[in-house]
């Protein structure tokens, strides 16, 4: 069934256990995403040590596949240089883009790669990328801060 | 209009709609329930949106060639049908790009009445003017008014929603006032199913000099509908969703009203007389057809009327009767589903929303889909509504003459599914 090969166990997995859930003190930079067209938001706090993502911290509500993938995120790009998060964003947002056309890489992307069934649901693409948006949106909320 | 006791032949009517015969997700049969976004169009319809074009194809009031003269005549054609088909006179049908637009249109008009002459006068709003509308409302007519407000210094307030889903009118005296310039309501809400006292809302507004303006987007297709009996001054529904095509919509409004209602869109077709510095307007409906209009959407949207009156709305409405009682029984035995809205068929239509318990409406929604049923999921463009029921995101079923007992039996069964497969049950 096409349903199994969207909704990956490791989906429902962050889904119902997500990874470093919560809005945590002290943070650099807020952003708060919404997807419009359903009504699911995240609001995601980064906190930076110099160039390097020192934490991530979010709450929200929202559908398996924005949750799931918000939690994926945290894993990817915590305790990483911002450069190699930004990579990692850039495949992932590759990935949900190509319309299952596109080959992830599991060395970059890690658990990320479960979610290469939702690129082929276009209406879904949005909800897989809500969490990104929002860590996109708060590192340059911070460097904004700081300029 | 028929009206008859003999239930509708849904197996025949089916079969005018093509498209209801395919299949979708790897074979799945499709099992659409989406008709309160948009409906599907019967073969008739169609065919005569087509034979309009490869027969009579010209711009409309313009031009001194047969076609244009056909043409002419296709298009008022189904604008007198249309205006018999809700109960109010020819030139008090405008032709819009859907019901949006008609929302705009009339905000807007009224938005220029400060500027234009004395006639406009019953118009104008301003500072200390209020706007009333309700919780319950498509963003179609809940955004306009905002922007109405915003721009004119008016206040908007509203009716709320009761934990059932019907409106509250408890402070109905207090909302509407003399200061009330406009009750904008839904007929039928698009979420909720609930069928709004048109009547009572009317009287209201017309004691204290109100104007009235009724979204019928979800009555218009679904049943009997006469503007001048439920006694609203401007009405507006879409094409799309009454087995017409989309770019057509409707606007209703009370003659003596449009005589003196100020243009919004202005350019050519709308003109009586144009000097360089500048001009003066047609009266309506022209007034309010600016440029070239969709010509053969309209001659189509004729058509739908034809097939709705055909088969007669009476049995339409008792058809989807049956249908969400079932729906409504059906999903009320699954433990864990609430429905969003009236639990019963009372003063109610044919939209069900519910939210099932440890899944997101659009992972429902995807399981629904897998198993080829066809619904929408999210806040259905009434995200005030959604948050006063305490849902961030339901999923609807709406239905239409087309669908079969044998479907809403489908869907639940999908629904019982989607809990399987979340593992919620
Ligand atoms: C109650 C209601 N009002 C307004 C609209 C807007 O209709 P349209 O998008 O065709 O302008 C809709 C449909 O989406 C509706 O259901």
């Amino acid at each position: 069934m096409q349903l199994q090969q969207m909704y990956q166990e490791i989906i429902l997995d962050h889904y119902k256990n997500p990874h470093g859930r919560g809005l945590r003190d002290p943070f650099d930079a807020e952003s708060h995403q919404i997807n419009p067209t359903c009504g699911d938001e995240v609001t995601l706090r980064v906190s930076l040590d110099g160039e390097t993502v020192r934490d991530v911290s979010y709450d929200g509500q929202g559908c398996s596949i924005s949750q799931a993938s918000t939690s994926v995120m945290t894993d990817l790009v915590v305790g990483k240089p911002l450069g190699e998060a930004f990579k990692k964003m850039d495949a992932f947002v590759e990935l949900m883009q190509g319309r299952g056309q596109v080959e992830p890489d599991e060395d970059v992307l890690e658990d990320g790669i479960a979610f290469a069934g939702v690129a082929q649901y276009p209406a879904r693409v949005k909800c897989a990328l809500l969490g990104w948006m929002a860590f996109k949106d708060a590192v340059a909320r911070s460097e904004g801060a700081k300029a | 209009m028929t009206t008859t006791a003999t239930p509708l032949d849904v197996a025949t009517v089916r079969a005018d709609f093509p498209i209801l015969g395919r299949t979708v997700r790897e074979g799945k049969r499709l099992v659409y329930l989406d008709s309160g976004a948009t409906s599907q169009r019967p073969r008739q319809v169609l065919d005569a949106e087509r034979a309009f074009l490869e027969t009579a194809n010209a711009a409309v009031h313009r031009g001194a060639h047969q076609l244009a003269e056909e043409a002419t005549d296709a298009y008022e054609g189904a604008r007198q049908k249309i205006a018999d088909f809700v109960g109010v006179q020819y030139g008090e049908i405008v032709f819009t790009k859907n019901a949006t637009e008609g929302v705009n249109l009339v905000a807007y008009a009224m938005g220029n009445a400060s500027t234009s002459g004395p006639e406009a006068e019953r118009f104008r709003i301003g500072p200390g003017d209020e706007i009333v509308v309700t919780e319950m409302e498509h963003h179609a007519n809940l955004v306009p008014w905002q922007q109405l407000a915003a721009r004119t210094g008016a206040t908007l307030r509203w009716f709320g929603v009761t934990d059932e889903g019907r409106l509250d009118l408890s402070n109905l005296d207090e909302l509407v006032n003399a200061k009330t310039k406009v009750v904008a309501f839904t007929h039928q809400s698009n979420v909720l199913g609930t069928v709004n006292p048109v009547r009572t809302l009317a009287d209201a507004a017309r004691a204290v000099g109100a104007l009235t303006v009724l979204d019928a987007c979800q009555s218009v297709p679904h049943g009997p509908v006469d503007f001048k009996a439920l006694g609203v001054d401007f009405a507006v529904f879409s094409g799309h969703k009454m087995l017409g095509p989309s770019g057509i919509g409707v606007l209703y409004g009370r003659r003596e009203l449009l005589e003196t209602l100020p243009p919004f869109l202005t350019g050519g077709s709308m003109i009586e007389m144009v000097h360089m510095a500048k001009s003066t307007f047609a009266p309506p409906p022209a007034r309010f057809e600016a440029g070239v209009p969709m010509t053969s959407q309209a001659v189509a949207l004729g058509a739908a009327v034809d097939y709705l009156n055909a088969i007669g709305m009476d049995r339409i409405a008792a058809h989807e009767h049956v249908l969400t009682e079932a729906a409504l029984r059906g999903l009320t035995e699954i433990p864990g589903v609430r429905i969003v809205g009236p639990p019963d068929v009372v003063d109610r239509g044919g939209a069900v929303s519910f939210v099932v318990d440890g899944i997101h409406a659009h992972d429902a929604g995807q399981v629904l889909d897998s198993l080829g049923v066809a619904v929408r999921v999210g806040h259905h463009c009434a995200w005030p509504l959604h948050r006063r029921m305490d849902a961030a995101a339901t999923v609807r079923a709406s239905f239409y003459l087309y669908n079969t007992l044998d479907e809403v039996t489908a869907l639940v069964d999908a629904v019982r599914e989607a809990q399987k497969f979340f593992g919620v049950r």
